[in-house]
C-alpha cells in the first residue's frame, strides 16, 4: 500500500504539455530516493484546468502542483515526498493566501462546480478497473441487474429528468422506454455516439479518457432496460488516447465479466464492439453515425423511421452521447431525486462545458443546470485576458448561436438558450471579446459546415455554400443590404428544407449573429469598416506624420517592403504593398500607427 | 463477475485506498515528523505503517501527512494527532509497531495512548 499518490494529469491538454515526460521524470526520481513501495504514480484523466497544464497533485495534502516541469521534479520529491515539505513555489497560486495553503475545491475554479459526469475525472487511473469499482463502479449495473426491472430503470430514469446532452436535450428515459415497447423482443442495439465534432468542444474526450468505464457500464444498464446484448461505441479516430483507452477497459470489463455472457450470474449478456469514425462532422448525427457503423459512407438519412424503430441494422436502436451515459450510474445509485434536485425546473442535472477562446482558464468545467453565464466566465473561467471586454459567447458550436452582453445573466438551461435563439449543444463555450468581429466569426463555422456538408441533400450543400459567398462579399467590402435580406431567407430555406440537423442548424449561427450584431453588418456593407478590426479588406494602416520619431523599426519588421521613409524623417505606408499583417503597429513604439 | 459479493470484495479493498484522494478539512490528521532527524531515528517505516493500516481498515476522514522538524529531535520519531474540537496530541520515539496501537487505540478506539505521548517522557 501506498501512503502517497502523486496524480498527474494523463488527459489530451496535459499530454500535449509535456505530462507524460513528467510521469517518468516522477517515477525516475521516486525510485532513485527508495520511496517506490510508498509513493504511487497514478495517471488520471483530466482535471479540467487544461490552461495550467501539466497538471499534478499530490494526496493525502491535495497539493496543486500547476504548469509542472521536468526539471521541477527532484526538487517536489526530495521536498515534498520524502520530507513532507510543500514547494510552494511551484504551486497553482490560487490556493497559495497569506493564511497558508487553501484546498483546491476552495478556489474560484472549482468553489461552483459540480462534478457528477467528470466525478472521476483527476481521480481515478481510468485504465485500473480495480480504481473504478473501488469508487462504486459497477455498482450500479449490480443494482440494476439484481434488484430492478427493465420498467424501473427506466422509470428511473424519466423520473430523474436526464436530457440527452449532445445537443438535442430529449428525455433520455423516454428514449429508452421506445426502445423498449415499440417492438417487441428480437435483436436491439446500444450505441453510444462519442462522435465529437464541434470546434472547441472536448467534454466527451475528457470522459472517454478520465473514467471510460463508466460509459461502458452505463451502455450496459441501457441493454438491460431496453433488452439488447450488443452495444457499439463510435469514437473519432482523431481521440487516440480516449480509443486507446476504451479498449483497454472493454478488455478489462471482459477479463472481470462485467461484460460478456451472464452477467453477475444472471441471464443478461452483453458485449460492446469500438467502432472508428473517420473524422466527418457529419456521423455525429445519429442515422448517419449507424449507416457508419454498418460499413457504408456516412451519410444521413431521412426520419421517421426513428432509430427506437428502425436503426442499426434495421433493428430498434437507441443512441445516446457519452455524457448523458457519464450520468446513468449515479442516478441508478442515489436515486432520480437526488438527479432531480440538481438544476433547474426543466432541465435536471449538471453540465460539463469545455470553456475556450478568449478566457483565462481554458478547460473543463462541470455545473448544475441554471448556473449564469456570468459566473461561468468570471468566476469560473477567471474573466477575460488583457483586460478586454466581453462581447459574446458561443455555444453549441456550428449549430449554435451566440450570447451576447446584455444576456450575460442568463441561466444556462436547454429552453432559455433556445428562447434567444442559440442552443445548449454538446458543451463547447467559445467566449469572444471585443476584438472579435462578428462576420468573421458567422464565416468560420459557415466554413466549417461548408466543408462538412456531406452533400447528400441540395439545401445543405448548395445553400451554405451560397451563404458563405454572400458573407464573404461582405468582408470584402462588396456586400449590400440586398445581400443581408437574401442571406436571411436563405438562412430560413435551408432551415426547412435540409435533411439532417446538420443543415437544418447550419445557418444558426448566422441568424443569431445577424440578429445580435446587426449593427456590425451594416457596417461592413454601409461604412466599408470592421467595427472589431478583423477583416483585412476593410483595414487599411497608417503612419501620422506628427507621432512618427522616423525610427525606421518599422520599416525593418514589415514583410512586404511597404514602409519607407528617411531615417528620423516620418515614414509612409504604401497601401498597394500593405499586407494588413500589423506588425508594424505591434512594434511602434511612440503609437504613430493606426488602424482604420 | 459471478457475484455482487465478488465485487464488493474488489470495491472494499480499494476503497481505502482511492479514499486518500478525498479532501475534507474536518479530516482527522495524523502528522509524521519527516525531517532529516526523523527520517534519521526511523520515521519512514513509522509514516508507512500509519498509511498502511489507514488504508487497510478503510478508516474514513483520516489523512496520514508528513511535516518537518518539530524542534524536539532527540525525541524523533514524533508524531502529532490532530482532530477537531480535541487538543493535539503528541507520541514521542514511534516505532512501526507503536503506531499500530496508536492506531487500534486512539484513532479507532478513541482512547489516547498515554504511555507513548511526550508527557510520558521527562522533557527538561
Amino acid at each position: 500500500m501506498y501512503r502517497s499518490h502523486v496524480l498527474v494529469c494523463g488527459g489530451t491538454g496535459c499530454t500535449s504539455s509535456g505530462s507524460h515526460q513528467i510521469v517518468e521524470a516522477l517515477q525516475k526520481e521516486i525510485d532513485k530516493n527508495g520511496l517506490t513501495n510508498e509513493v504511487q504514480v497514478v495517471k488520471t484523466g483530466c482535471f479540467g484546468l487544461c490552461a495550467l497544464g501539466p497538471i499534478m497533485i499530490v494526496y493525502p495534502e491535495g497539493s496543486f502542483y500547476s504548469m509542472v516541469k521536468p526539471e521541477d521534479i527532484p526538487e517536489i520529491v526530495s521536498e515534498h515526498l520524502l520530507k513532507g515539505r510543500i514547494v510552494s513555489r511551484l504551486l497553482y497560486n490560487e490556493t497559495v493566501t497569506e493564511n497558508g495553503i487553501k484546498s483546491l475545491n476552495e478556489t474560484n475554479f472549482y468553489k461552483k462546480q459540480h462534478r457528477v459526469a467528470l466525478r472521476n475525472c483527476g481521480v481515478i487511473n481510468p485504465e485500473n478497473i480495480e480504481e473504478y469499482i473501488g469508487t462504486d463502479g459497477y455498482a450500479a449495473l449490480g443494482k440494476v441487474l439484481t434488484e430492478m426491472s427493465p420498467d424501473d430503470v427506466i422509470k428511473c430514469i424519466l423520473d430523474s429528468g436526464l436530457r440527452g446532452r449532445g445537443g438535442g436535450g430529449f428525455p433520455t428515459g423516454r428514449k429508452w422506454q421506445l426502445a423498449k415497447d415499440l417492438v417487441k423482443g428480437g435483436q436491439k442495439y446500444v450505441c453510444c455516439n462519442a462522435d465529437e465534432g464541434d470546434p472547441g468542444a472536448f467534454m466527451d474526450r475528457s470522459v472517454l479518457e478520465g473514467d471510460p468505464h463508466v460509459v461502458l457500464e452505463a451502455m450496459a444498464i441501457a441493454g438491460y432496460a431496453i433488452g439488447a446484448s450488443q452495444g457499439y461505441i463510435y469514437v473519432r479516430a482523431e481521440y487516440p488516447i480516449a480509443v486507446q483507452r476504451l479498449e483497454i477497459a472493454i478488455k478489462q470489463a471482459r477479463e472481470y465479466g462485467l461484460l460478456g455472457n451472464n452477467i453477475f450470474g444472471t441471464d443478461f449478456s452483453f458485449d460492446i464492439g469500438l467502432r472508428l469514425g473517420a473524422g466527418a462532422f457529419v456521423c455525429g448525427e445519429e442515422t448517419a453515425l449507424m449507416t457508419s457503423i454498418e460499413g457504408n459512407r456516412g451519410e444521413p438519412r431521412p426520419r421517421p423511421p426513428f432509430p427506437a424503430e428502425q436503426g442499426l441494422f434495421k433493428k430498434p436502436t437507441i443512441l445516446n452521447n457519452v455524457e448523458t451515459y457519464a450520468n446513468i450510474p449515479q442516478i441508478i445509485l442515489k436515486g432520480a431525486d437526488w438527479f432531480a434536485s440538481m438544476g433547474t425546473e426543466k432541465s435536471k442535472g449538471t453540465k460539463v462545458f469545455a470553456l475556450g477562446g478568449k478566457i483565462n482558464n481554458t478547460g473543463l468545467v462541470e455545473v448544475p443546470m441554471g448556473t449564469t453565464l456570468r459566473e461561468v466566465i468570471e468566476e469560473i473561467g477567471g474573466g477575460i485576458p488583457n483586460g478586454k471586454k466581453f462581447k459574446a459567447a458561443q455555444t453549441g458550436g456550428p449549430s449554435g448561436g451566440c450570447i451576447p452582453a446584455e444576456h450575460f445573466d442568463i441561466h444556462i438551461d436547454y429552453d432559455n438558450l433556445i428562447s434567444i435563439g442559440s442552443m445548449m449543444g454538446s458543451g463547447g463555450l467559445i467566449v469572444m471579446d471585443e476584438d472579435t468581429c462578428m462576420v468573421d466569426m458567422a464565416k468560420f463555422f459557415l466554413e466549417f459546415t461548408v466543408d462538412e456538408s456531406c452533400g447528400k441533400c441540395t439545401p445543405c450543400r448548395v445553400g451554405t455554400k451560397r451563404m458563405l459567398e454572400i458573407l464573404e462579399k461582405i468582408t470584402n467590402g462588396n456586400g449590400t443590404l440586398e445581400d443581408l435580406d437574401k442571406l436571411e431567407k436563405l438562412c430560413y430555406y435551408i432551415k426547412e428544407n435540409a435533411l439532417c440537423a446538420l443543415g437544418q442548424t447550419a445557418p444558426n449561427p448566422v441568424l443569431s449573429m445577424m440578429h445580435f450584431f446587426k449593427d456590425e453588418y451594416i457596417a461592413h456593407i454601409v461604412d466599408k469598416k470592421c467595427p472589431a478590426g478583423v477583416c483585412k479588406s476593410l483595414l487599411s494602416f497608417e503612419i501620422i506624420a506628427d507621432k512618427c520619431k522616423g525610427c525606421t523599426l518599422c520599416a525593418r519588421v514589415c514583410p512586404a517592403g511597404a514602409i519607407s521613409g528617411e531615417v528620423k524623417n516620418p515614414h509612409t505606408i504604401d497601401k498597394s504593398k500593405c499586407v494588413k499583417c500589423g506588425a508594424c503597429m505591434e512594434k511602434c513604439r511612440f503609437g504613430a500607427i493606426v488602424k482604420k | 463477475m459471478k457475484s455482487l459479493e465478488e465485487l464488493k470484495a474488489i470495491r472494499d479493498r480499494m476503497q481505502g485506498q482511492v479514499n486518500i484522494r478525498e479532501e475534507d478539512a474536518d479530516s482527522l490528521r495524523i502528522v509524521v515528523g519527516m525531517a532529516t532527524c526523523g527520517i534519521a531515528a526511523g520515521a519512514r517505516p513509522v509514516l508507512t505503517a500509519f498509511s498502511d493500516a489507514v488504508q487497510e481498515k478503510g478508516l474514513k476522514n483520516v489523512a496520514v501527512v508528513q511535516t518537518g522538524c518539530v524542534g524536539l529531535c532527540q525525541y524523533e520519531p514524533i508524531v502529532e494527532v490532530y482532530s477537531k474540537g480535541n487538543e493535539k496530541v503528541t507520541y514521542v520515539k514511534m516505532t512501526a509497531e507503536k503506531a499500530k496501537e496508536v492506531i487500534e487505540q486512539h484513532i479507532v478506539g478513541g482512547k489516547i495512548v498515554t504511555k507513548y505521548t511526550i508527557n510520558s517522557e521527562k522533557i527538561g
